[in-house]
């Protein structure tokens, strides 16, 4: 039998460490819950700080990924349960159905185009809506409709078979059945990512009460070219083009008051948010953009030159302060931050059109349960812990399973694919390879 | 070579993506498509939304199929990160994978041009019809088998390069290691303590260096360096010396480049060189490690001390992390040490970093931040060391008397990392950091089967070095399974019966893929050329063809460039 490999989280690490260990003959389960791999970077516009475009990149090794030989893709799987040890590990993976036949499926749309459910789009961080069967995105891998079944009416009790009826090929299978499938994997990567932190928590800053204050990943959407707005940088308000913008970092990040946020730093938000600045200088020249900081952490090569550029290029205007509220003009719906200069002691108040709140990024709510499943340990946070921080970084607390990318604190997209490539060489020497190795 | 009935027009298909909106809002691509309809040789042109979609992909396969396609020509994005689906899309539907050429309408054109519609669209007829001009010429290829040494030699016994050959020797690969020191352990034998663990840096090591020390598969040479290294991926020959003399020559498929990075020393600065009490984080941890600090009761310590300044912008990410720790040490030592950290921006990052902040300062360490305009200043006032510094936060100038002042200082490549790179044609970063390929490919390198792991790339604590020579450990395997290997369809080849044997292409070659035969004519070793075309630019006698890039090719090319009727 081939030894094969178990990956579990389909974002950019998880496809890293599954085509490193592809690559080198082995063969990998690649476990995604979503319909479709690519996870958060697919929503992301650019990389920093080399000012790439996300999916440009990611879209490649997506579908090398997804066609490689080697690598089985689950989506729409959980892994339910893991015996064994290291070398010989016993996995279950329920898979739920997509309900469409992807191999007669001709991705006609049809079905898309006919369903009447409409909910917003989770991709597009909710500026759209979608149907409830539906393909997030056209670069989407793999490209084939998967109906949402807490969304669609047929499921709901309503009877509904409008797209049975429009699809020509009989592709859609309202019947199909979630199935377990049994794994035997020498070992196991945990890839899961992480989760952004809810600024509601914070009210002084007016999340979801205020139209205009939004998140970095809804900031992302607006400004990929491939988003809701086709790149416009138009406020959620009134649809107005943001001239006046302003980041606030370290939201939920960096906290020391009782049962908000957490204590960390985040780790990628001053370079998301100078990348951000960056992007809106470059598109609105004329805009203002201010970042109100408490550190800048630029703690890369190359990430201090973005600062520089953002701020003595661009004109970005950084001003060390965490702001204490935000407050919205209810007529115009424009936003006025308070906040203390902490370089002068001055008290300032900025008047602005949209607002981005860096938020923290938190464990996965489900690391509890996989947790469990896989018989690790997480850390006080609810991050995968590691067995010695030092020799063994990337080993769980248990022989055999390992982890990279954010499921184990936040890092950014190169981190991440380092690790991967380093997890898939733990999990490698894990298959018992030996000089003369079979490789599969 | 040919292979398979090739006919004498070939039927050119082009498919013009309109990268969503980054395309197609700038170029007319229904008029780009209809253009190319009409350019000599196509048989059939379309358009789609996201060519490198899967959808897409597919369609492209099942136009080759039904329209008999020939040559393709995809009118997108960049080659550097496309054209590989692109190509594995004719592989798929059964068309060699060296007969597509690429148009670049998105990055040379739309993304330029993007305030000039009806020019971008001439420009982008252009571009395509360039690209059929040189696809009509494309010739099929079969990547040589080449086998590849699974020999691999680690240069650098720090952590990052133990890491690397203690993995890579698991795997069953015969390492050659190679330290110029001594001793194997690098930076971490200078160390006193390692964050998060506290432990004992030289405990941590020794774990580290008994796996080593005892693995068959590592042959470990201490107190030498690599003297040459020539050929490529498939087979360099090494000579490694020791004491001006060569010791050995061997021969390897890949190097692991692991040779870190130095602290800088920073004459001058803050009076460093000049006073004994003035030192840098490097010697706190040796007098960490001898217990000497006796009477030490206030040490201060500036941060940023040569780096994030005009001469090296770059945060040197160890520092904070190193300060704090440090400071910390040193509380624990003795409450009586009070400790001062004097810092720009505070750079601790992630879960672990973050706690090792929270207990410094639980531990009464006092931060003080400076700004960029008002650095601290050192003087040596009536025999003692004195700190000044203006704190934004008070608003007030600090005045410390200190028994040691500390320096952090950035890590800064070492000496030979540029002869190096001569040697193995590494790409350096304006200060001598190896730079990778691609942000995306953070291991992989622009030669291919050399790698650079660890701080020899960019600054990283040792947690990270360990993870990044596991990293290039895994990019290493890759040929072990495959034990062969491809190269690209571009290569030279030398008409021996027009070279006039000047040599000119051996000394220009950065591959030293070209050599003189017998009777003093070049010869090309297809193994190792890059395909880079120099030798081909600059010979007298044009002996020198650059298959995929053939003067015929390029020729039909620059024509079709200037001549802008279509031709059909």
């Amino acid at each position: 039998m081939d030894e094969s490999v178990l990956v579990i989280g389909g974002g950019v690490a998880g496809i890293q460490a599954s085509l490193d260990l592809a690559n080198r003959g082995i063969k990998v389960h690649l476990v995604e819950k979503a319909p479709f791999i690519g996870g958060v970077m697919a929503q992301l516009d650019k990389t920093f700080p080399t000012m790439n475009c996300c999916i440009c990149i990611l879209e490649p090794k997506m579908i090398e990924c997804y066609r490689h030989p080697k690598i089985t893709v689950h989506t729409l799987s959980e892994v339910t349960e893991v015996g064994g040890s290291k070398g010989n590990f016993k996995v279950k993976v329920i898979e739920r159905p997509r309900f469409v036949d992807t191999s007669r499926c001709t991705r006609c749309g049809a079905c898309i185009e006919k369903c009447p459910v409409t909910v917003p789009d989770e991709f597009q961080a909710g500026f759209e809506s979608r149907k409830a069967i539906y393909i997030p995105f056209p670069q989407a891998v793999p490209y084939a409709p998967s109906i949402d079944k807490g969304s669609c009416l047929h499921f709901g009790g309503g009877g509904c078979i409008v797209c049975e009826e429009a699809c020509p090929t009989g592709a859609i299978k309202y019947e199909q059945d979630p199935r377990t499938v049994s794994l035997n994997v020498s070992s196991i990567i945990v890839a899961t990512g992480f989760e952004q932190y809810d600024p509601k928590e914070m009210g002084e800053y007016g999340y979801k009460r205020y139209d205009n204050v939004i998140t970095p990943l809804e900031f992302e959407r607006l400004v990929s070219p491939y988003g809701p707005t086709g790149g416009e940088l138009t406020r959620p308000s009134d649809g107005k083009i943001a001239k006046r913008i302003a980041f606030i970092q370290c939201v939920g990040s960096r906290s020391h008051r009782p049962g908000i946020g957490v204590p960390y730093c985040s780790g990628i938000c001053c370079m998301y948010a100078a990348k951000e600045a960056v992007t809106i200088k470059e598109k609105y020249p004329d805009s203002e953009v201010t970042i109100f900081y408490i550190d800048i952490k630029a703690f890369s090569r190359d990430f201090q030159n973005l600062i520089n550029k953002a701020r003595d290029e661009m004109g970005v205007e950084y001003i060390r302060g965490k702001p204490g509220e935000i407050r919205e003009n209810p007529l115009t719906k424009d936003l006025y931050i308070w906040y203390e200069d902490t370089d002068t002691g001055e008290i300032g108040r900025k008047e602005v059109d949209l607002a981005i709140l860096s938020a923290a990024l938190l464990p996965r709510n489900e690391n509890t349960r996989l947790a469990q499943v896989l018989g690790v340990d997480l850390d006080e946070f609810g991050f995968f812990k590691v067995e010695d921080p030092f020799l063994s970084s990337l080993e769980t607390t248990r022989d055999g399973i390992y982890v990279c990318g954010c499921c184990h604190g936040p890092r950014d997209i190169s981190n991440s694919v380092v690790e991967a490539s380093a997890a898939a060489m733990k999990a490698t020497t894990g298959t018992r390879l030996t000089a003369e190795g079979s490789g599969g | 070579m040919n292979m398979s009935a090739e006919s004498s027009s070939p039927r050119v298909g082009v498919f013009v993506c309109r990268c969503g909106v980054d395309i197609g809002d700038v170029i007319d691509v229904p008029a780009l498509v209809e253009y190319a309809k009409k350019v000599q040789g196509v048989a059939y042109a379309t358009e789609d939304s996201f060519a490198c979609s899967t959808s897409g992909l597919e369609k492209i396969e099942d136009a080759i199929k039904r329209h008999n396609l020939e040559r393709l020509v995809v009118a997108a994005c960049t080659p550097r990160t496309h054209e590989a689906i692109f190509q594995s899309a004719c592989e798929r539907s059964g068309l060699n994978k060296y007969l597509v050429e690429m148009a670049n309408i998105r990055e040379q054109c739309s993304w330029v041009h993007r305030d000039d519609s009806q020019a971008a669209t001439e420009k982008a007829k252009d571009l395509v019809r360039m690209a059929v001009a040189k696809a009509r010429l494309l010739q099929p290829w079969k990547e040589p088998e080449i086998k590849v040494n699974p020999n691999i030699l680690v240069v650098g016994g720090g952590v990052s390069g133990l890491s690397s050959a203690l993995s890579l020797a698991d795997l069953g690969f015969k390492i050659y290691l190679v330290e110029k020191e001594a001793e194997l352990g690098g930076m971490l034998k200078s160390l006193h303590k390692l964050s998060p663990t506290m432990r004992d840096s030289s405990e941590s090591l020794e774990s580290m260096l008994r796996l080593v020390e005892q693995n068959p598969n590592i042959e470990i040479h201490t107190s030498s360096r690599v003297k040459s290294v020539e050929g490529a991926i498939s087979n360099f020959e090494v000579e490694i010396e020791s004491d001006g003399k060569v010791v050995e020559r061997f021969n390897v498929g890949r190097i692991i480049v692991a040779i870190g990075a130095e602290i800088l020393k920073p004459h001058g600065l803050y009076g460093y060189g000049h006073d004994k009490r003035i030192i840098i984080q490097l010697d706190l941890e040796e007098k960490l490690k001898n217990n000497d600090l006796k009477g030490v009761g206030t040490v201060v310590m500036i941060q940023c001390a040569g780096s994030r300044n005009d001469e090296r912008p770059y945060c040197s990410r160890i520092c904070c992390n190193t300060a704090l720790k440090n400071a910390q040490i040193l509380r624990e030592l003795s409450p009586d040490i009070d400790v001062y950290i004097i810092y720009k921006d505070l750079i601790t990052y992630g879960v672990e970093s973050s706690a090792l902040e929270l207990n410094t300062k639980r531990r009464g360490v006092k931060l003080i931040r400076y700004r960029d305009e008002s650095p601290p200043e050192v003087a040596i006032e009536d025999g003692s060391v004195v700190v000044k510094v203006f704190s934004p936060t008070i608003n007030e100038e600090m005045t410390f008397r200190a028994d040691l002042v500390v320096l952090s200082t950035p890590l800064v490549p070492r000496g030979e990392a540029s002869e190096l790179a001569r040697m193995l044609k590494l790409p350096q970063d304006p200060f001598g950091f190896f730079k990778e390929a691609h942000q995306l490919s953070p291991l992989d390198f622009a030669t291919e089967g050399v790698y650079v792991c660890g701080t020899a790339r960019a600054p990283k604590d040792a947690v990270e070095s360990i993870s990044e020579g596991l990293g290039v450990g895994s990019k290493a395997a890759e040929y072990k399974f495959s034990r062969i290997r491809g190269r690209g369809a571009a290569f030279a080849e030398i008409n021996e019966k027009k070279c006039s044997g000047c040599g000119i292409c051996i000394e220009l070659c950065p591959y030293n893929a070209i050599r003189k035969d017998e009777i003093g004519i070049s010869r090309t070793d297809s193994a190792l050329c890059g395909g880079c075309g120099v030798c081909a630019a600059s010979c007298p006698e044009r002996a020198i063809t650059i298959h995929h890039f053939t003067d015929d090719q390029l020729e039909a090319q620059l024509l079709a460039a200037i001549d802008r009727r279509p031709r059909k």
